[in-house]
């Protein structure tokens, strides 16, 4: 899932590049906007207009009114996956963000350990969703898996079986994959705290603690909300690596909107009901997003640095 | 072989002379990216453009060997009119050919699992009748096993030809398990409960299962109300029967199987393993479990993976058991037929007689029967059994070919047979119903709603 970047506002663009002609400048943003556009809305479009048809994938797409609107708005199944796409969304949140925060200032220090022990993290963004489920699932196999091979009980469990445990291993394998990510972006921010703040609170006698909930935290406060919507919008799309690990199951435990929307197009070939919660879907996202910026206050985008 | 050839293209030359030919082989010169059958392509001395027809296939050996090598001989006996070939693996080929077929970009043969799959093709005018064409080679027709045309057939007439080797559902199990706590196989139900009880005491788990697949778990539905209700209870429900999963019969079968699962007759975390992992087979052949229901085509990977299990004869197979008092026939099977190969409404004339005699030359011939047989698979040609010589893998398969010559009702795997639609929420419900989540009325209750759709 991409964001579409924060527009830069008013003369940042043309500070940015130094004597540029920055009328001249938007041209260069007109093909990313023709792909924009030619990958990005018009496919909404497609998808909404779907969304008032009847298609099996294969035949005539035939207008049907509402009809799948009515049929996935009086599903209980609806309700249900939305619930579980809200889980995803605020537990996977509140996992990774102090996990990614504490990650972050600490290896924004410049000593050597600290630049190889940040390489060593980033390595699970590398690999992609589905490597990273099909191990997991291997590791976590009862009967052939890492319990059973190293011969410890405790995590011979039926991780992927039950629904509570199935969902916390979502959860464990989005966050293990994503804290990387986000600790990249909250080790930026500790260093661009400026450094005078910490030496003024060092002279005033604060200890490392309070300092960190003294300056790190609330200079982080743009960072946090950046990431935040980051992983939020990123959560609600989640397919690949639910689909591979679980698939939805056990029974729907870990079935998100994303996932009832393939299994309704692509495994039970409604494509019109698919595409109805593929528009919820837009519209949530939307809304989250929206939510998160009303949440970080007017002036989110501008720059926090020191004399800018 | 060489006089067919001939006269085949001097058809080919004829129907080039008419406009039409013409415009459908223009149009079969564009199509998506072709891999494989060297040479050839584009026009020929004959005039008009001799495109190749297109045909995806599966990989995984050992199939996908003896798929390659039928394609290799056409295309050597037909230098200028051959197959151009893609291969996908299994579930990725399932939504491509869908998204391929709603396109329009179908590959000219279109391989599959015949059913409901079939008929959906067929409702949207995808896929050529193919009735007049048996009609006209009735020799071929009738070498075949006649149960593997029913999932061919829509509306009495026949849109696939039935390809490849034929996999009734077997119930394995494991002889050293059975020794080990000196049973017996189950002759019936009961037995079964039994055996569940003694192989939990011995610390084996009695069944794997590789529950998170969920058709898995649907092959023990498909036999349970086969033998209690006979073939006729689904049969309802394919007939589009109003309230047909409310018949008792089917209560009774999703009762019993909810009895099989609160004692345990599944190995522990049965709904986390998965079947394309051959997690389930491995849990057999390692001793972890004594039983396992489980397709035909387990039987090969199972010799491969398995180290001496099946090559040192610890592996035993037999047909599922009666259940007491049920009405269905115990010689009843249930399983995949056949595979199944349509020609795209798309393609061009020129693509389709390529198509058509690819499946008389090379489909179900006696080359491939022997490339069948020759991976323990059985083809679903006729006297094929002759064939199986006395090597090590025999008694397989003339215990597959029985099972499925001798079955009063070979019933096609049910996500099969029915449309996509109501595949997935059996599917659905069906992990459900092993999960314990619904009871067996609510999973009725569930199914009767998307009956016929």
């Amino acid at each position: 899932m991409t964001v579409p970047p924060i527009p830069a506002r008013g003369k940042a663009s043309l500070t940015a590049v130094p004597g540029g002609q920055g009328r001249g400048l938007a041209w260069l943003a007109l093909p990313a906007l023709l792909i924009f556009v030619a990958f990005g809305v018009i496919p909404l479009f497609g998808v909404f207009a779907l969304s008032f048809t009847t298609w099996d994938g294969l035949g005539e797409i035939r207008p049907s009114g509402f009809d799948s609107w009515r049929a996935v708005l009086t599903d209980p199944g609806l309700p249900h996956a939305l619930w579980v796409t809200f889980l995803v969304i605020a537990l996977s949140w509140a996992v990774q963000t102090p996990a990614s925060i504490l990650l972050g200032t600490f290896l924004a220090g410049f000593q050597r350990y600290r630049a190889v022990l940040s390489v060593v993290y980033f390595i699970p963004l590398l690999l992609s969703s589905a490597a990273i489920a099909i191990t997991y699932k291997a590791l976590l196999d009862p009967n052939f898996g890492l319990g059973a091979g190293l011969g410890i009980p405790i995590l011979v469990q039926d991780w992927l079986g039950e629904p509570v445990l199935a969902f916390s291993v979502v959860i464990f394998v989005v966050s293990w994959q994503f804290i990387p990510f986000h600790s990249l972006i909250y080790q930026g921010g500790v260093r661009q705290i400026p450094r005078s703040m910490y030496e003024a609170a060092e002279i005033d006698g604060a200890g490392r603690v309070r300092m960190f909930f003294s300056i790190t935290l609330p200079q982080l406060k743009y960072t946090i909300i950046t990431s935040s919507t980051l992983m939020v919008v990123g959560s609600l799309v989640f397919f690949d690596l639910i689909f591979v690990l679980t698939a939805g199951g056990p029974g729907d435990a870990t079935r998100v909107l994303a996932l009832e929307m393939y299994k309704r197009g692509f495994q039970a070939n409604l494509m019109g009901p698919a595409s109805a919660i593929a528009v919820i879907l837009v519209l949530v996202g939307l809304a989250l997003a929206l939510l998160l910026r009303r949440l970080g206050g007017r002036d989110a985008t501008h720059s926090q640095l020191e004399g800018a | 072989m060489e006089p067919r050839t001939t006269s085949r293209r001097t058809f080919l030359s004829l129907s080039m002379g008419l406009p039409l030919g013409a415009a459908l082989a223009a149009c079969g010169s564009s199509g998506p990216t072709q891999t494989g059958a060297g040479g050839g392509t584009g026009t020929t001395g004959t005039g008009g453009g001799a495109g190749k027809a297109t045909y995806w296939y599966l990989t995984g050996q050992p199939n996908e060997g003896v798929r390659t090598r039928a394609v290799e001989r056409f295309n050597k006996a037909n230098p200028n009119a051959g197959l151009a070939t893609t291969t996908f693996q299994n579930d990725a080929f399932k939504t491509k050919i869908k998204t391929a077929i709603g396109a329009g970009e179908a590959p000219t043969i279109i391989w599959g699992w015949g059913g409901g799959g079939l008929r959906s093709y067929v409702q949207a005018g995808q896929v050529d009748d193919l009735t007049s064409w048996f009609d006209q080679n009735a020799a071929y027709k009738d070498r075949l096993f006649p149960s593997s045309f029913g999932a061919a057939t829509v509306d009495s007439k026949i849109y696939a030809v039935p390809v490849e080797a034929v996999t009734p559902i077997v119930l394995y199990y494991d002889k050293r398990a059975f020794e080990k706590v000196g049973a017996q196989p189950p002759q019936e139900w009961g037995d079964i409960m039994d055996l569940v009880k003694k192989f939990n005491a011995a610390g084996i788990a009695p069944f794997s299962l590789g529950g998170q697949s969920r058709w898995t778990n649907m092959m023990w539905l498909e036999f349970l109300f086969d033998r209690i209700g006979g073939p006729e209870i689904f049969q309802a429900v394919y007939d589009g029967e109003k309230d047909a999963w409310n018949n008792p019969a089917a209560i009774d079968a999703l009762t019993k199987m909810q009895d099989l699962i609160k004692t345990n007759g599944f190995v522990k975390g049965f709904s986390s393993i998965t079947a394309d992992s051959n997690a389930d087979q491995a849990l057999l052949y390692t001793g972890k479990a004594a039983m396992m229901l489980h397709g035909g085509w387990t039987y090969g990977s199972m010799k491969e993976e398995g180290g001496d299990f099946v090559t040192g004869g610890n592996l035993g197979y037999m047909n599922f058991p009666p259940v007491s008092g049920g009405k269905g026939d115990p010689s009843n099977t249930v399983g995949n037929p056949a595979q199944y190969m349509s020609i795209s409404s798309k393609a061009t004339a020129e693509q389709k007689e390529i198509a058509k005699k690819f499946f008389l030359t090379e489909m179900n011939s006696d080359a491939q029967s022997k490339d069948w047989v020759g991976i323990t698979q059985v083809p679903i040609v006729k006297g094929v059994d002759a064939q199986f010589g006395s090597g090590a893998d025999a008694p397989w398969q003339k215990f597959v070919y029985d099972t499925a010559s001798n079955a009063k009702s070979f019933q096609q795997s049910w996500d099969q047979a029915l449309s996509p639609t109501a595949a997935e929420v059996l599917l659905d419900n069906i992990a459900k119903l092993f999960q314990m989540s619904i009871s067996p009325q609510q999973f009725a209750t569930n199914l009767n709603e998307v009956i016929g759709k």
